[in-house]
């Protein structure tokens, strides 16, 4: 595994480009456009105002930048590099702003959800969506860009829209069955809209794309209920997280519960493997100098390793307080591996744990017990492998054959605050505080592994 | 209360006047009794013996016993008529007789009176006891009773103030119920008044702000920029409306079409696997086939003609049966059915062999067992000598450590260093095998280039055979001018070639001498590139004709037989070097 010199970044704006060729950084008020291979910078570009979202058009060819405080979209283009768009959303205000699927238009919402504006970059035409919902996540595009669907809220009663993306005909508009619905997605086929209650109902109703009501769905009632939502990426299942420390999986057949995945506190289960973080502190030997030298700060570094536990591990638990909103508690994170063969999950309240489910097997593999809490998981988007951070200096990696930890060899103590996989799966974006790393991974990481689990 | 001070209670309480006379317990109560009783007579006796009659008074005592005798109802002892002061004798024994009689009977009837009393004293004592328990009891139970009231009064109670308790809890639970009710639609209703208020303010707020002159929403773009996908935008008419309508069915028909596809295949392997399940049944049910037949079992004759008509069935089905809705039915009833006869047949085979077990228990066991042992005795056999050899490797072991410079050592050691030098050989061995294989390709190389030199030679007799034929006819001055400038060209040539190779050979031969151990074969390819040279020039390669024109415009004398004998000189060397080729081999 390689690593690439450290750069500057700011907010933690760093994206790769979706055809995986360029990488854009923002610092401060400019944005850095380099190349992934060599990382030298192919373009630069100064914003008006300190860039508070950056996103890359889906052609890899514009990119957006955003000053949600000033109301400002600028769009640089990758081609022409003295072409440029400014879009003022003027004292209306802007809070969120993003690009349509098809590159060529910008959606923003203004302050206050008072709609959404669709900006056009061909005609310069702009268009509005009225009633926009203020939830958790209220617009989504369908995979292959076709569709969007829309959360509206008009006479304290929730739709859906769903928009043609291609000239924003509405194509669809239905009232749903949702106190107050909290988020939608669409299946990665495009062909169901999974919309969730927010959280004082347990309610999950998937619809048809011609707006249809397939199926509704609620595990329990009175209690705190949905809290993620995730499809996996076949389609076949739709997992469902809760605040009752519960996964429940859907299937795309019957749209009714094939399983349930529990997190309890105590592991009992001696098919699934327990691998617990055990942290080191290391002595200044004589014998790994030369490596101390080149890490620079080893002198109070902490070396992680990880340890196999026997069956009965027990895992720590923080209550929550009963008193307060929003209780950190419950299943808020969910992700599909991209052959929707494994599940990882996160509970709130063991926050430093992962859980990594077979969903073949319909069974737990892997638990991964970090020191501190898990700050973000990722798989990888080629294989079945897991990187996650924990807002330390190293970098976890699970994969079916083991788990390796692997420091971060920069100076001054690079501290992963998020991760993001580069697309082809052979490199990984480490983004700290301020900072931005590159780790290459070695194409025989397989072999690695096994060695790993070798020795073990 | 103690047993003692209870008795003394007791008697206290029911006869005070044996009060003093009894000290402490119940038993010895009757004693004084009767002490007193008896005392009381003799006290009495003495008394009268000793002061009732005197000398003086007898006169006295006669007429008061007299008196007293009468008063008795006897007939009087001295009768004062008669005169005489003498008693009748008679008449005073007969008294005393009867007085002794009557006091006799006074006493019997006072024994008797005592025992009485006794026994009624100590009836009503026993009564008076039980009676005392009997109240004690009854004050006991009574005490109980009273508790138990109480008890139950106090659970009365308590039932009483919880059911209060639960009928307030439920009105309190009624009442928040209500109050919840009432203020989630209070707080529905408020939240659905803030929010129309919201969206009214939104509205204003979207109308102001749109309004608002200063600082409107703007795009500023350089240049329009073309659709990703090249096309230009399209009106919106109802036509596209339909394309959408179209195309968005067209997705959810070709997802539904899939979905479709995929089941379709998945029942076709199922399907597949009930055809193999189904054929590998009828396969065990036809193995037992003959042996049932055997048994003469009732049903082997059904059950063959169903598995014939099946096995018809199957064969001309396999492709139907996928999709025919009688054949699917007909596979799985048959399924069912083989399945049904499978299971009753190894239900069959189970009972049977459990009988046979029952019935043979002792034969197979025995057999079964004797050929236990026979291998248990081997095992032991077998594990003996392993054991042996453990021991004596641990007894090795142990004497190596406690002793660790005695003869077994160091003839081990010295077997060691025998291996070492053994090893050492070896090796030594294998790369002297790979020197001689060395030598031997090498030798091979050698061959080879001298067969490929006498081939070259060969050819090369043939062409100065041809060309000293071709001299010998174009000895005369008249022939062809351009041949001989030809021939001229290329033994001018020659000489050159010959020179140079004849400088470099001599010099390969000292080289050769010196390091006679390791024979280079770099000289075999020397000699094979200036005989592929010799060939070229032989060949009269074009480009050679250059050299030719500058040694003719050179006009230097060179006559035929200078170049023959240049030849010569030539082949010499050449067959020179053959021979220290052949030689080196």
């Amino acid at each position: 595994m390689n690593f690439s010199e450290v750069f500057k970044q700011s907010n933690q704006l760093c994206k790769v480009s979706p055809d995986g060729k360029y990488l854009a950084t923002c610092v401060q008020y400019r944005l850095v456009v380099r190349d992934v291979s060599t990382l030298q910078i192919l373009q630069l570009y100064t914003c008006l105002d300190q860039i508070s979202h950056m996103d890359w058009s889906s052609d890899s060819l514009f990119i957006l930048c955003a000053m949600y405080k000033r109301g400002l979209v600028q769009v640089w283009s990758l081609e022409q590099p003295d072409w440029h768009c400014k879009i003022d959303e003027g004292s209306i205000g802007l809070v969120s702003s993003r690009w349509s699927p098809d590159g060529r238009h910008i959606l923003n919402t203004t302050e206050f959800h008072l709609r959404v504006t669709v900006w056009s970059l061909c005609t310069k035409a702009v268009s509005y969506i009225k009633y926009p919902k203020a939830c958790q996540k209220g617009i989504d595009f369908s995979r292959d860009g076709c569709y969007m669907a829309l959360a509206e809220r008009r006479d304290c009663k929730d739709y859906v829209s769903v928009f043609v993306c291609d000239d924003w005909h509405l194509l669809r508009h239905f009232e749903t069955e949702t106190q107050d619905l909290a988020g939608l997605e669409w299946s990665p086929n495009g062909c169901v809209l999974a919309v969730w209650d927010s959280c004082l109902e347990y309610k999950v109703l998937l619809y048809s794309l011609d707006g249809r009501l397939l199926s509704a769905y609620s595990a329990y009632e009175w209690s705190l209920g949905v809290k993620s939502v995730t499809w996996s990426p076949n389609s076949q299942f739709l997992a469902i997280g809760s605040y009752d420390e519960k996964v429940r999986i859907l299937n795309h057949i019957t749209w009714k519960k094939i399983t349930q995945f529990e997190h309890p506190s105590s592991i009992n289960n001696t098919k699934a493997v327990v691998y617990k973080e055990v942290e080191k502190r290391t002595a200044v030997g004589s014998d790994d100098l030369s490596l101390h030298i080149t890490i620079g700060t080893a002198l109070y570094n902490t070396r992680s390793k990880y340890e196999i536990c026997p069956s009965p591990v027990q895992i720590p638990v923080v209550k929550p307080d009963p008193d307060r909103a929003n209780p950190k508690i419950g299943v808020s994170s969910l992700a599909f591996s991209s052959d929707s063969r494994y599940l990882a999950t996160k509970n709130d309240n063991m926050a430093s744990v992962v859980w990594v489910w077979d969903m073949q097997k319909m069974s737990l593999v892997a638990v991964l017990e970090q020191t501190s809490a898990v700050r973000c998981f990722q798989w990888d988007p080629c294989r079945p492998r897991l990187a996650l951070c924990t807002g330390n200096t190293t970098l976890y990696l699970w994969s079916p054959a083991g788990c390796v930890s692997v420091q971060v060899p920069t100076e001054g103590g690079f501290q992963v605050q998020s991760l993001n996989w580069h697309r082809s799966g052979d490199s990984l974006m480490l983004l700290g505080k301020e900072q931005l790393c590159l780790c290459y991974m070695d194409t025989d990481q397989e072999d690695n592994i096994r060695e790993f689990t070798a020795t073990k | 209360m103690s047993k003692t001070s209870y008795c003394a209670y007791l008697t206290g309480f029911i006869s005070p006047e044996v009060k003093d006379t009894c000290s402490s317990s119940v038993e010895c109560r009757s004693p004084p009794l009767i002490q007193f009783s008896q005392s009381s007579v003799p006290l009495h006796r003495n008394y009268i013996l000793s002061t009732f009659c005197t000398e003086h008074n007898v006169q006295e005592c006669l007429s008061h016993i007299n008196q007293e005798v009468s008063s008795l109802g006897l007939p009087p002892v001295w009768t004062e008529s008669s005169g005489s002061s003498e008693m009748n004798v008679m008449a005073v024994l007969n008294c005393m007789y009867d007085l002794i009689q009557l006091h006799h009977r006074g006493l019997r009837t006072l024994e008797n009176m005592e025992v009485e009393q006794l026994k009624s004293s100590s009836n009503v004592d026993h009564l008076q006891r039980t009676s005392t328990q009997l109240k004690e009891q009854l004050e006991l139970s009574k005490r109980g009773n009273t508790g138990l009231l109480e008890r139950e009064r106090q659970l009365h109670l308590k039932v009483k103030s919880l059911q209060n308790c639960l009928k307030n809890e439920k009105d309190e639970v009624q009442k928040l119920q209500n109050i919840i009710a009432s203020r989630a639609s209070q707080y529905n209703h408020e939240m659905k008044r803030k929010e129309r208020e919201f969206t009214k303010l939104k509205e204003r707020l979207n109308q102001l702000l749109v309004d608002k002159k200063e600082k409107k929403q703007a795009i500023d773009v350089l240049n329009n920029i073309g659709r990703a996908d090249g096309k230009r935008s399209l009106w919106k008419t109802q036509k596209t409306e339909a394309k959408h309508e179209g195309e968005m069915y067209k997705t959810l028909l070709s997802d539904y079409d899939t979905r479709q596809r995929e089941m379709l295949l998945e029942n076709a392997e199922l399907k597949k696997v009930l055809q193999q399940i189904k054929k590998e049944m009828v396969s065990i049910l036809s193995l037992r086939k003959p042996i049932r037949k055997d048994d003469k079992h009732p049903d082997a004759g059904i059950q063959a003609d169903s598995e014939d008509e099946e096995q018809v069935f199957d064969s001309s089905k396999e492709s139907v049966g996928l999709f025919s809705v009688h054949a699917r039915e007909k596979l799985t009833n048959s399924i069912r059915l083989q399945w049904r006869r499978l299971k009753s047949h190894v239900e069959r085979l189970d009972s049977q062999a459990s009988l046979a077990q029952m019935g043979e228990n002792k034969t197979d066991d025995a057999i079964s067992r004797e050929t236990h042992e026979e291998e248990m005795d081997r095992l032991k056999l077998e594990i003996q000598p392993c054991k042996d050899f453990i021991q004596t490797q641990q007894q090795l072991l142990q004497q190596q450590l406690s002793s660790p410079c005695d003869e077994e050592t160091t003839s081990l050691l010295s077997n060691c260093y025998m291996l070492q030098e053994r090893e050492r050989f070896r090796e030594e061995w294998k790369t002297l095998e790979k020197q001689r294989n060395l030598f031997e390709r090498e030798r091979r190389n050698c061959t080879e280039a001298a067969i490929r030199l006498s081939h070259e030679r060969k050819a090369f007799e043939d062409d100065r055979a041809v060309w000293l034929k071709h001299q010998f006819l174009n000895l005369s001055p008249f022939a062809d001018l351009r041949k001989p400038q030809m021939s001229k060209s290329k033994s001018c040539f020659l000489i050159s070639e010959t020179e140079s190779s004849a400088s470099s050979a001599p010099e390969k031969l000292i080289k050769c001498r010196s390091d006679t151990t390791s024979p280079t074969p770099r000289c075999v390819p020397l000699t094979s590139a200036s005989t592929a040279d010799m060939h070229r020039t032989v060949c009269l390669v074009p480009e050679k004709r250059y050299v030719v024109f500058i040694c003719t415009n050179h006009d230097m004398p060179v006559t035929n037989a200078a170049l023959v004998v240049c030849y010569e000189l030539f082949m010499l060397i050449f067959y020179f070097q053959i021979n220290q080729t052949k030689w080196k081999d």
